[in-house]
C-alpha cells in the first residue's frame, strides 16, 4: 500500500491587505490574508510583514492571535446606554444619531461655561496628536494619555537628560553594540524588536546583563542575572558610576565637548541662585578655562572641570566637580550598596569593569566621515558600544525619575550616547527639553486652551495651579505634587473628582483605558469613587462615557458607551507628531486602514471624536461657514496639516514625490496602503550618529520637518529646573509650594541623579519585609488578552510566585493559597514556588485577573476564579504627611504611578476556594460566548 | 503494525536554539493559527471562553527552573513533534494513518484513516501528538508541509509557521540528513543534542543547549588595573592634558 499523499499546496487567501497590529504598543507590521465570498470577506489568516521596519517578518503570540481578538464575542455591537445601577453593567443599545446627540448635549453644556468640567484621558492612545489636539480645542485642561502610570519617568528623565528616550524615541544600537545591559519589566515595550535584537547580539557573542529580581524571559537568556531588590536600582546604578569614576573609566573629552559636565554652578547655600547656572549677559552658561579665565558656553578653550571658582562674588564649581564629589561619596561605593541592593560588591565592580572595558577598549570605529556642528571635520566615527534598556521596572518607583536619570547619566559618563554601539536616537528625536513645549491648563467658557496641555516646565513659572496654588488640573499634574507629570497622572482623575479635589467635574471621557480594574491602583476604591453619589442622590462622577471595542470592567461604569471598532477595521496613523515607529537609521511612520468592514454598529473612534468636535463646532473641526472640516479619520490622516506643509503622515507629500515637508496628497493614504502601509525615510549616512552636534543630521531634520531651525545642544548631567524647584522651597521666588511639600521637594529635587528609599510611608519593612511586583507575561497583553481562548490558555490564572526560602519559612508548596497583606488591603491569593527570583521579592502576572461578567468570559473563569489584581494592595493615596493631605503614591517629581513600591507580608491561608476580594458579576452587554470553536466560521 | 520506511531521502525537521529561547510562545500560537487558515476545520478549541479552557495544540512551549551550582537558571524548552526515525507513534498504529513520509522523513498523520483510537499519543515518548476533540482524529506537527512544498506561498515563505514567526530567531527549519544543509552545521557548531536519544526513538529534530550563564566575562583588562595612583585629580588632570 502506497502512502497517503497530503495535500501540500492549499489555497490560503484571495488576498492579502497590509496593516499595522494592535495586539501590543509594539506596532508591527502584519499581512492579513482574506477570503472574500458572497457575505463579504473573511480574515483567515495574520502572519508579519517581511518588509516592516518594525518586525521584519516576525510575529509575537499576541499578534499570531490577533483573529481571534477580531472576531472576539466581546466587542461591542452598537452603542449603549446605561440602564440600570452604575457598574451593574446593564445597558440597552441605542443608534448612533442618539448617542452622539447625547454627549453632544453633555459636552456642549461644558463648553459653555466651565469647560473644565470635561475629563478626556486616553489610556493606550496611539492617536495622541488627534486627541490632544481635540482637548485643546474645547479648551478643558483636563486631558492626558496613560503615561503618567505607565513610563514617564523613563520619558521624561531621558528627554530632560539626552533629548530623547527608550523605546519610541531611540534604541540600542543592536548591529553594533557589544555590551547591552537590561533593567527590570522591559518585555512589553518594542516588545519584537527586543527580541529579534537579543537574538542578534547572542549570534554574534555580545553580551547581555539582566538586572532584574526575576529571572523569566529575556533576563533567562541573558549572560549574566542579577537578582536585584526592586527599587535599588538606582542605588546599583550609582555604584557602577562610583567604579567608573574612581577607575578614571569615563569620557573626559566627550564631556568636555558634548555635555554640561564644564559649565558653573552656584554654590552658594540659602542663596536664590545657589545650584543655578552661572551665566553672561547673553545668558550663555560660562565655565573656568584650565588656562585661568571664565568663558562662555562656545569658547574652544580647555575648561576645568575641577576646582572652586568664585565669579565677581559668586563661588561656583564645574558641574563635573559637583557630580564627582556626590559620585565618589562612601554611601555609593559597592559594598556600601550592596545590602541594599542584593547584589554582592565584587559583582557591582566586576560589572563596572566589564563595561569599562567594552567601552574604552572594544571601541567601535566606523570608517563614516562627519561634520559637527562647530563645523569640524571627522574622519570617521567612533563609537563605545555599551548600551542599556529600560521601561516600567525602573520608572514605577517614587525614585523612579532619579533612578532613570541616574542611567541616562552612566550612559554619559561612557561617551554612549548616539554613537556606534550604544544607545542611539530614533527620529524626530533629538530634541531637547528646550524644544518641548511648556504645559497649559488657562481656560476659559467657548475658548480653546491657551496652549498644549502637556511639556516641560523650566521653572515654578510653569506650573499649572493657580494664584493660591491650587491645581488647576484634576489630576494635578504640574502642580507642585507633580511639577514635571509630563504626561499627565491619568491614575489621579478618578480619585481626585470623587473627592471634588481641586474641583467637582462633570464628565469623564475615557478612551481605551481599564480604570475601573487593572489600570487603577486600589481598584475597590476607584470602584467606590465611579459608583458614590452625593447628599442629592447624583452620582459624584455625573457621567461617564467610555470609547472601547470590547466589553470591559471600565465600560460596564459608563453611562453611555461608544463602541470603537477592532484594529482590523479602522484607519490609524502612526505619526511623527505622536509617537512614532521611526527606527535609528530611518524615520518612519505607518497606518491602519480597514482591511475589512465592521458587521457591527461600531466607529473608528477617532472618526467619532471628528464628528463630535464638528457638531460642537470646535476650531479646526468646522470651516468658516460652519460645515464639518474633515469627513472622518482618514480625510484628517490626509488633509490636517500643524504648520504649513506638516502633517501627521511624513510620505508621499505633495504631488507624492515629496517627504516631511509638502502639501496634503489626496492619494496619500493609497500609497501607503499600496507600499505595505507605512512609509520609511532613510537618515543620510553622516547624519545617523552624534546627531545633538552633528550638522547633516540637523539640516536634515529641518528639511523633514521636525524642527524648524538646527537646535544643537549638551546632554544634561545637572538639572537646572529641578534647582530652581529647590530655590522655591527655601522659600525663594514669588510662587511658593504648600509648606507639607517643602522639604519633599528639597530632598527629591537634586539636579544630580540621586537615591531615596522608595517605600511607601506605612510600609516599613519589619512590617512588610516583601517587595510585591508584577510582570508582563510575553504573550498578554493587558486586558485584551484575556478574551482571547487562545492565549487564555497560556495564561488564563495568575499564581503568585514566591521565592523558595519564603515558602520554606511559612510552609507552603505549590497550590496552597495565602493572604498577602499590605499597609493598604489584603488578598487572598494561590501561590508558587520559585527560586529563580530576588529572595525578598514575590511577583505575578500582571493583568490576567479578570472580573466575572467581563470581557464575554463565562461564570466561573479561572481568570475571575483563581486570577487576581495586585492592584488591591496598592494605594492610590500615601498618607497624610508633614500636616498636608494626603498625596498621590507616585513620584515626586512626574508623578508617574509608584506601582512597584508595594510591601507585603504573607500568611498562610486555608486551602481551595477561590481568590478575594470577590466582587458581584458585572451584567454583560453582549451575549454569551460559543461554548466550543471548532471552526472559524462559527465567530463569524 | 504500520511500517516505517527503512530509509527516508531527506530528514527534515527543526532545529531550536534554547541558548535564545525567550518564552514567547510565538511558535507555538503562530502554530495554532496557521493549522486553522485553511478552510473548515480549525484545531478546535473547548469551552474557550469559559471556565476550563482546552484545545488541541502542535508545539506547546514549558518552561523549567535548574537549580544547582551557581544562580537559579530558567529555561524556555518548545515541544513539539520530532519527526524521529524510529518513530514509536507509526508503529502502533493499527490503520496505517500514522505514517512517516518516505521522500522526506516528516510524520503525518491521514486523517480520513485516523480512527481516534490514542495509541499513538501513549506510545510517543515526548507527548508530542494531541487529539482533536471536536473532530476526534489525533493531530501533530507536520513540518507545515503546507507551506514547505506550497506553490502558492513566495519561495521565503516556504518554511514552518513557527520558524517564521520566532521573534529571536531561535527555529530553524532543513535536511538534518544532509551534513552540508545550514541546520546540520549549526547543530555540528553548537552542539545540538537529539532529546532522551537513551530511548532508541532517533530523532530528527534537534536542541542547541543553552551557553553557560553568569560567569564573568573573560580577558578583562580593567578588571585588573587599580584605580590611578594619582587619585581623582590626577587622571582627570592627566585626561584634559590630552585635549
Amino acid at each position: 500500500m502506497g502512502q497517503p499523499r497530503a495535500d501540500s499546496a492549499p489555497r490560503i487567501s484571495d488576498e492579502i491587505r497590509r496593516t499595522t497590529c494592535y495586539m501590543c504598543a509594539c506596532r508591527c507590521g502584519i499581512d492579513v490574508h482574506l477570503r472574500h465570498g458572497p457575505a463579504g470577506s473573511r480574515v483567515v489568516h495574520i502572519e508579519g510583514n517581511r518588509a516592516h521596519p518594525v518586525n521584519r517578518g516576525v510575529l509575537c503570540a499576541k499578534g499570531s492571535a490577533g483573529i481571534m481578538q477580531h472576531l472576539s464575542p466581546a466587542r461591542l455591537r452598537a452603542p449603549l446606554r446605561r440602564t440600570g445601577p452604575r457598574g451593574s453593567g446593564q445597558f440597552e443599545e441605542i443608534g448612533w444619531e442618539e448617542a452622539l446627540r447625547t454627549a453632544v448635549d453633555w459636552l456642549g453644556a461644558i463648553r459653555r461655561t466651565d469647560p473644565r468640567r470635561l475629563a478626556f484621558f486616553t489610556g493606550r492612545d496611539q492617536s495622541q496628536a488627534l486627541t490632544s489636539w481635540w482637548a485643546q480645542q474645547f479648551g478643558t485642561p483636563n486631558y492626558a494619555a496613560h503615561g503618567g502610570f505607565c513610563s514617564v519617568n523613563m520619558a521624561a528623565a531621558g528627554i530632560m537628560t539626552l533629548g530623547g528616550a527608550f523605546w519610541e524615541f531611540g534604541a540600542p544600537d543592536w548591529a553594533r553594540t557589544r555590551y547591552l545591559m537590561l533593567f527590570g519589566v522591559a518585555e512589553d515595550h518594542d516588545s519584537n524588536p527586543i527580541k529579534i535584537g537579543l537574538g542578534q547580539l547572542k549570534a554574534r557573542g555580545a553580551r547581555v546583563v539582566s538586572v532584574n529580581p526575576v529571572r523569566t524571559g529575556y533576563s533567562a537568556i541573558a549572560d549574566e542575572w542579577l537578582g536585584i531588590t526592586p527599587g535599588s536600582d538606582g542605588l546599583f546604578i550609582l555604584a557602577l558610576a562610583h567604579e567608573l569614576m574612581r577607575r578614571g573609566a569615563v569620557d573626559i573629552p566627550f564631556l568636555v565637548q558634548r555635555t554640561d559636565a564644564p559649565f558653573l554652578v552656584v554654590t552658594d547655600p540659602g542663596a536664590p541662585d545657589h545650584g543655578l547656572f552661572l551665566r553672561d549677559g547673553q545668558g550663555r552658561r560660562l565655565f573656568a578655562a584650565r588656562d585661568g579665565g571664565i568663558r562662555p558656553e562656545g569658547d574652544p578653550a580647555v575648561p576645568a572641570l575641577a576646582g572652586s571658582f568664585r565669579v565677581g562674588d559668586r563661588p561656583c564649581r564645574p558641574v563635573f566637580a559637583l557630580l564627582a564629589d556626590h559620585l565618589l561619596d562612601p554611601a555609593h561605593a559597592p559594598e556600601a550598596v550592596a545590602p541594599r541592593c542584593g547584589i554582592p560588591a565584587g559583582a557591582i565592580r566586576r560589572i563596572a569593569a566589564e563595561i569599562a572595558h567594552v567601552a574604552f577598549r572594544e571601541a567601535v570605529v566606523l570608517d563614516r566621515p562627519w561634520t559637527d556642528v562647530e563645523g569640524r571635520h571627522h574622519a570617521r566615527m567612533i563609537g563605545r558600544p555599551v548600551s542599556f534598556h529600560a521601561m516600567r521596572g525602573i520608572s514605577a518607583h517614587a525614585n523612579g525619575f532619579q533612578t532613570c536619570r541616574a542611567l541616562h547619566m552612566l550612559q554619559i559618563l561612557l561617551g554612549a550616547v548616539d554613537c556606534p554601539g550604544a544607545f542611539r536616537f530614533k527620529p524626530p528625536c533629538p530634541k531637547p527639553m528646550e524644544a518641548h513645549p511648556r504645559p497649559h491648563a488657562a481656560s476659559a467658557a467657548n475658548r480653546p486652551l491657551d496652549g498644549p496641555h502637556l511639556g516641560f516646565p523650566r521653572g515654578p513659572e510653569d506650573l499649572c495651579v493657580a494664584a493660591d496654588g491650587t491645581p488647576l488640573r484634576i489630576d494635578k499634574a504640574f502642580s507642585w505634587e507633580a511639577p514635571f507629570a509630563a504626561h499627565g497622572m491619568m491614575h489621579m482623575v478618578i480619585p481626585n473628582a470623587a473627592a471634588g479635589d481641586p474641583y467637582r467635574i462633570d464628565t469623564l471621557f475615557l478612551y481605551m483605558a481599564n480604570m475601573a480594574w487593572n489600570s487603577s491602583m486600589n481598584t475597590a476604591a476607584t470602584l467606590r469613587a465611579l459608583t458614590a453619589t452625593g447628599a442629592d442622590g447624583e452620582y459624584l462622577i455625573p457621567r461617564i462615557i467610555c470609547a472601547d471595542a470590547y466589553a470591559s470592567e471600565m465600560v460596564a461604569h459608563a453611562d453611555l458607551v461608544l463602541p470603537d471598532t477592532t484594529y482590523l477595521e479602522r484607519h490609524d496613523c502612526i505619526s511623527l507628531l505622536d509617537r512614532p515607529i521611526s527606527e535609528p537609521d530611518a524615520a518612519a511612520d505607518a497606518i491602519r486602514w480597514p482591511v475589512v468592514t465592521p458587521d457591527r454598529q461600531v466607529r473608528g473612534f477617532q472618526s467619532v471624536l471628528i464628528e463630535l468636535g464638528a457638531r460642537l463646532g470646535l476650531p479646526g473641526f468646522v470651516d468658516d461657514s460652519g460645515a464639518p472640516a474633515y469627513r472622518d479619520y482618514a480625510d484628517y490622516i490626509i488633509r490636517h496639516e500643524r504648520r504649513p506643509g506638516i502633517g501627521p503622515l511624513i510620505g508621499y507629500r505633495g504631488d507624492g514625490s515629496a517627504t516631511g515637508r509638502g502639501a496634503p496628497n489626496p492619494d496619500q493614504l493609497d500609497r501607503y496602503i499600496a507600499a505595505g502601509g507605512f512609509f520609511r525615510a532613510e537618515i543620510p549616512e553622516e547624519a545617523a550618529f552624534f546627531r545633538p552636534w552633528n550638522r547633516a543630521w540637523q539640516e536634515w531634520a529641518v528639511a523633514m520637518g521636525f524642527q524648524d531651525a538646527p537646535q544643537p545642544f549638551r546632554l544634561n548631567l545637572w538639572l537646572e529646573p529641578l534647582a530652581r524647584f529647590q530655590r522655591a522651597a527655601e522659600g525663594h521666588g514669588p510662587r511658593q509650594p504648600p509648606d507639607h511639600l517643602r522639604a519633599r521637594i528639597l530632598r527629591t529635587f537634586s539636579p544630580l541623579p540621586i537615591w531615596y528609599p522608595a517605600s511607601a510611608a506605612g510600609e516599613e519593612a519589619e512590617d512588610y519585609p516583601l517587595h510585591a511586583i508584577t510582570l508582563r507575561p510575553m504573550a498578554m497583553y493587558h486586558s485584551w488578552g484575556s478574551q482571547n481562548p487562545w492565549l487564555r490558555q497560556i495564561h488564563g490564572e495568575n499564581p503568585l510566585y514566591l521565592p523558595g526560602p519564603v515558602c520554606d519559612a511559612h510552609g507552603l508548596s505549590d497550590g496552597d493559597w495565602v493572604w498577602v497583606i499590605s499597609a493598604h488591603g489584603r488578598i487572598r491569593v494561590p501561590v508558587r514556588r520559585m527560586e529563580a527570583v530576588n529572595p525578598a521579592t514575590l511577583w505575578t502576572w500582571n493583568a490576567i485577573g479578570k472580573r466575572e461578567g467581563a470581557w464575554a468570559l463565562a461564570r466561573g473563569a479561572p481568570e475571575a476564579r483563581r486570577g487576581f489584581l495586585l492592584n488591591h494592595l496598592i494605594g492610590d493615596l500615601l498618607p497624610a504627611r508633614d500636616g498636608g493631605p494626603p498625596i498621590a503614591n507616585a513620584d515626586p517629581i512626574t508623578g508617574q504611578a509608584a506601582w512597584y513600591d508595594l510591601r507585603v507580608r504573607i500568611e498562610k491561608a486555608l486551602p481551595g476556594g477561590r481568590s478575594e476580594p470577590v466582587l458581584p458579576p458585572l451584567a454583560s452587554p453582549v451575549p454569551p460566548a460559543p461554548a466550543a470553536l471548532g471552526r472559524r466560521e462559527d465567530l463569524q | 503494525m504500520t511500517s516505517l520506511p527503512p530509509r527516508t531521502g531527506r530528514a527534515l525537521g527543526l532545529v531550536i536554539d534554547l541558548d535564545i529561547c525567550v518564552g514567547c510562545h510565538a511558535c507555538a500560537v503562530a502554530c495554532k493559527e496557521w493549522n486553522g487558515a485553511a478552510p473548515g476545520a480549525v484545531l478546535s478549541d473547548q469551552d474557550p471562553w469559559g471556565a476550563d479552557p482546552a484545545g488541541a495544540w502542535l508545539n506547546r512551549v514549558h518552561s523549567y527552573e535548574v537549580t544547582g551550582d551557581g544562580p537559579p537558571r530558567v529555561v524556555h524548552f518548545p515541544r513539539s513533534c520530532l519527526h524521529c526515525a524510529d518513530a514509536p507513534c507509526v508503529t502502533v498504529c493499527p490503520t496505517g494513518a500514522s505514517y512517516k513520509r518516505v521522500e522526506d522523513g516528516i510524520v503525518l498523520v491521514e486523517e480520513d484513516w485516523c480512527i481516534g483510537c490514542g495509541l499513538c499519543a501513549w506510545a510517543c515518548p515526548y507527548g508530542a501528538r494531541e487529539m482533536d476533540r471536536a473532530s476526534g482524529v489525533m493531530k501533530k506537527c507536520t513540518l507545515c508541509i503546507d507551506r514547505i512544498e506550497n506553490p502558492t506561498l513566495p519561495e521565503e515563505d516556504r518554511i514552518p509557521a513557527c520558524v517564521r514567526s520566532c521573534p529571536t530567531g531561535a527555529r530553524h527549519f532543513g535536511d538534518l540528513a544532509n551534513p552540508d544543509s545550514d541546520v546540520s552545521r549549526l547543530v555540528a557548531a553548537r552542539g545540538g543534542v537529539a532529546l532522551m536519544p537513551e530511548l532508541g526513538t532517533r530523532p530528527t529534530n534537534r536542541y542547541l543547549p543553552p551557553r553557560p550563564r553568569d560567569a564573568p566575562m573573560p580577558r578583562l583588562a580593567e578588571l585588573a588595573d587599580p584605580a590611578p595612583r594619582d587619585g581623582f585629580l590626577g587622571w582627570l588632570d592627566r585626561a584634559l592634558a590630552r585635549l
